[in-house]
């Protein structure tokens, strides 16, 4: 089977490591791996801050990338519900504003073919136990994307469950956002940064060594307080679990 | 322009895009009730346990035993004063003695009503699953403040041809022409910390006394 | 909306303030939890929630897209059945006809059940300019009246208070509006609303004006509903000899029957009961039972320009459950007070801004109040979308031009993002100066970094991971 991978901007440019953690745990399940060049960001960012006008070159370039592709597959649950939730928007509104169809083509030509890692492993090829090894204590932060708008549902933590060594501690209040929110975060600072302490300190409770999610976003921020904290918890996407094996195991960067 | 002529048109105005959109028939694929409907028992119970749950004190009673039953809650609570609506049924309070009725010819108002100890009334109906009883001012049931200013009511309902499963079962049996209390249990307030705490401006106690042949 | 809420700071400082109070935070945190889970096991007994929600959702768009003929129809149902309906374009003439109508009586009280549109439109204020004095009967709303505070929740105006803040309010303030608070009042609970019961009787025995609000209407049959738990309500509905009912126009409901579906949703949604205490259903007026005169005030006050936004007119759905308010996490910590209005919350930032405007601070920034979580949406009854309405809101703000740096730094990224050359030299660059990146920002960057340490930035960018190793 051959896929694309849609990266995601914030995985290219400050999470390589994800993205590369991608490409190996889908070579290791057989699957072909592409990366079109032409993609660049979802949007997100700009639609979310109230400029959808400026997200209408991406839904075309994200669009073209990853035409001919039957699946695309992204480790960022927020830029699957990006694409799904809003791009037919941005063609209904551009529609109602008289600029045609356009939009809603390739809204529609590519919603249906984005696909969120953990969804794409356990929906498409039926496997949870994907032979991984990682012998640390885990507690896993279901991003409000993953959770609500796509889910995700147990995908993950099955996926989680049958990482060999790994031991997975549920985390308290985990349905609760992290505070995150893209430019929420700067806008609201003060009650974001709330919001990430509760959260972490929820984490912290656990006694768990890592802390892992499926949206890199949520533990940019998350990271980046503990970091300031001094706290030795570790932030970790779900692909760096799972592409993490007894010959080639997973190391800090 | 008067301000209706105003808001409608404003409404008109608002509403422009909306022409072209082809009326959907509302989908009501919503239960008629969550409880067997056709158990009469059952739902008695229900009713039993929801009524108990908001902390209504639940008896039952034969139509026989109703007369001495009344009187013995009320002489339990040592009610000496009890606000009668009118059509209530005569036999109801014969054994209620040294309890004083209060029969209410209009001439009961609420500052009287403040200064007695209980009231008794029927009701319309009682909705099993939310534990809910329906008072329409029908007979036995007397005006809305005859249930309302009292400290102590106690209601009769009669099983099974008052109690239904829902609330979407109740409906069609009350008149929309006539004021209607919907009564779940004693007066409660969650205002101090989102806590439910029983007891503020209504009866502070209900008594339900369900009544079968 | 109400002259308390003008010159309110925009939502952020506010907000920032909030946080810092610890004792705040942990009373919201404890109400709005414990609320929280009890909604969550009172929806879990309904195997139809989500047929009930649609349902609701759809009787409520039809019913908007009829508007103009259900109120009409009302009318004509309320009038037939003895009861006066007055149509007020805005606050300034729905006060007015209040105004008018308790003068007309010839008292200078009323008693008052605990209606948003009246504190909407600052009902309080303007009668008390007018020589009439409001008296609020709700516990929370006598908290907040008692405290002269500002509410801060819809169900719960004084949530922000503690049981022992109230004690003090009411040991402190009751006498000089009436009965004073018993001798050795204790922070129980059940004191406490005691106390409310003997300092509100004699307002409830002497009243001869009642103003509420409504939850519903039937345009079918002229009924008004009324849900509450204390008894307040029934005491203001059913005692005084004038009722005026100030209420919303969305707040009608095509049949009868329609009532079977809100009479379900609102109930566990708000007070997480399977059935609120009391309701009072009631048209026009009835002879020799409760008022004798009914006056209904449909009232308009910006939800019409509300209709005419084909995204954000679905916020007129609310049924003012406050469900969305208990799980959000951004009003869990900012409280209700941030939000400048009396509709705080997720529903107060999609709803405030389309009756009020986006011209004031505080009003542009509440669209952007929220993380964009979802968990409103996932627990709203009538399923309002709400972060799809704030996200379709802070276009609107950013459209009016408030925000120069940002909507630079947009226009910057849609360059850079639809030239992935240009963006994989702008990564080079960034790696290749990792080492120069500072911890903390100047600037507007420093809204990050006084919380949060940045990224640190790798060494090559993906792109050139892949084509090192992959082509």
């Amino acid at each position: 089977m051959r896929v694309a991978l849609f990266a995601t901007c914030v995985n290219d440019a400050l999470f390589p490591a994800t993205a590369v953690a991608t490409v190996r745990l889908l070579e290791r399940l057989g699957v072909t791996v592409d990366f079109p060049a032409g993609q660049t960001c979802c949007g997100q960012p700009q639609y979310n801050t109230g400029y959808r006008r400026a997200c209408e070159p991406l839904v075309r370039r994200t669009a073209r990338a990853f035409a001919g592709y039957d699946h695309v597959v992204t480790p960022s649950g927020s830029c699957v519900a990006m694409v799904r939730d809003n791009y037919p928007r941005i063609g209904a509104r551009a529609a109602t504003e008289g600029r045609g169809g356009e939009l809603t083509d390739a809204a529609t030509a590519l919603a249906p073919r984005v696909i969120e890692l953990t969804e794409f492993l356990v929906d498409v090829l039926g496997v949870e136990d994907v032979g991984a090894h990682f012998p640390y204590t885990v507690t896993y932060h279901p991003s409000c994307h993953g959770l609500r708008m796509l889910g995700l549902g147990e995908r993950p933590l099955r996926l989680l469950r049958a990482v060999k060594g790994l031991e997975l501690v549920e985390l308290p209040g985990a349905e609760e956002c992290c505070g995150f929110g893209g430019t929420f975060a700067v806008k609201n600072a003060a009650v974001s940064a709330a919001m990430a302490e509760d959260k972490l300190a929820n984490a912290l409770g656990t006694g768990a060594q890592v802390l892992c999610g499926a949206d890199n976003s949520c533990l940019l921020h998350l990271g980046g307080t503990l970091r300031r904290r001094g706290d030795a918890l570790r932030p970790l996407h779900l692909a760096e679990i799972l592409a993490s094996t007894e010959e080639h195991p997973w190391r800090p960067s | 322009m008067t301000s209706r002529d105003l808001i409608l048109g404003r409404i008109r105005a608002a509403l422009g895009d909306t022409g072209t959109v082809a009326e959907q028939p509302l989908p009501r694929r919503y239960l008629s009730a969550h409880a067997p409907a056709d158990d009469p028992a059952a739902l008695l119970d229900l009713l039993h346990r929801n009524l108990t749950d908001y902390r209504a004190l639940v008896h039952r009673c034969t139509e026989a035993e109703l007369p001495s039953r009344i009187a013995e809650l009320l002489a339990a609570r040592g009610s000496r004063t009890v606000a009668v609506p009118a059509g209530l049924p005569d036999g109801w309070l014969t054994a209620a003695v040294g309890v004083e009725p209060l029969p209410d010819d209009g001439s009961l108002t609420a500052a009287r009503l403040d200064a007695v100890d209980s009231v008794v009334t029927g009701c319309a109906l009682a909705v099993a699953e939310t534990g809910t009883i329906v008072l329409d001012g029908g007979p036995g049931q007397g005006r809305r403040l005859l249930s309302l200013v009292p400290d102590h009511h106690l209601c009769v309902v009669r099983a099974p041809e008052q109690v239904v499963a829902s609330v979407p079962l109740a409906l069609p049996r009350l008149d929309p022409a006539r004021p209607q209390t919907w009564i779940s249990g004693p007066s409660a307030t969650s205002d101090i910390e989102l806590d439910r705490v029983v007891g503020v401006h209504g009866p502070r106690t209900l008594e339900v006394l369900l009544v079968t042949v | 909306m109400s002259d308390t809420f003008l010159g309110m700071p925009a939502f952020p400082q506010a907000a920032a303030r909030a946080v810092r109070d610890r004792q705040l935070r942990a009373n919201l945190r404890h109400a709005t939890h414990t609320i929280r889970d009890k909604r969550a096991r009172a929806v879990a007994e309904l195997p139809d929630w989500a047929e009930l929600r649609s349902a609701g959702k759809a009787i409520k768009d039809h019913t908007l897209r009829h508007l103009d003929r259900y109120l009409v129809q009302l009318e004509e149902a309320v009038t037939a059945a003895g009861g006066t309906v007055h149509w007020a374009a805005d606050a300034e003439e729905a006060n007015r006809i209040v105004a008018g109508l308790v003068h007309a009586t010839g008292t200078t009280e009323v008693v008052k059940v605990k209606s948003m549109a009246t504190q909407e439109i600052g009902l309080n204020e303007a009668l008390a300019a007018e020589g009439v004095t409001a008296y609020e009967t709700d516990l929370a709303e006598l908290i907040v009246q008692l405290g002269e505070d500002r509410p801060s929740h819809i169900l719960v105006p004084a949530i922000h208070r503690n049981r022992a803040e109230i004690r003090e309010i009411f040991a402190d303030r009751m006498a000089s509006w009436g009965r004073p608070a018993p001798e050795g009042l204790t922070d129980s609970p059940a004191e406490l609303a005691e106390a409310a019961r003997l300092h509100l009787r004699e307002k409830f025995l002497r009243a001869e004006v009642a103003v509420s609000g409504a939850n519903f209407m039937v345009a079918e049959t002229g009924t008004l509903v009324v849900v509450e738990s204390e008894g307040n309500g029934r005491m203001c509905l059913t005692l005084p000899r004038t009722l005026i009912s100030v209420v919303g126009i969305e707040k009608v409901v095509p049949t009868w029957r329609d009532l079977e579906v809100f009479l379900q949703l609102l109930p566990r949604s708000s007070t997480a009961e399977r059935m609120n205490p009391y309701t009072s259903l009631w048209a026009g007026t009835t002879r020799g039972d409760g008022p004798s005169e009914f006056h209904l005030v449909l009232l308009d006050n910006g939800r019409t320009a509300a209709l005419a936004d084909q995204v954000g007119r679905q916020a007129l759905r609310c049924i003012r459950c406050s469900a969305c308010l208990n799980v959000c996490p951004v009003y869990e910590r900012a409280g209700g007070h941030a939000y400048g209005s009396v509709y705080p919350g997720p529903i107060g930032a999609v709803l405030t801004p389309q009756l009020r405007g986006t011209a004031s601070p505080v009003d542009a920034s509440l669209p952007y109040a929220s993380s964009l979580c979802g968990a409103c949406y996932e627990v709203c009854p009538v399923a309002i979308d709400i972060p799809e309405v704030l996200v379709h809101l802070r276009e609107r703000v950013a459209e009016q031009g408030g925000h120069p740096v940002e909507r630079a730094a947009v226009a910057a990224a849609g360059y850079v993002l639809d030239h992935p050359a240009a963006l994989a030299a702008a990564e080079r660059l960034a790696g290749r100066t990792r080492a120069l990146h500072p911890r903390r920002l100047p600037g507007p960057g420093r809204a990050w970094t006084d919380s949060r340490d940045l990224p640190e930035v790798p060494a090559e960018p993906f792109r050139d991971w892949w084509r090192r190793n992959r082509t």
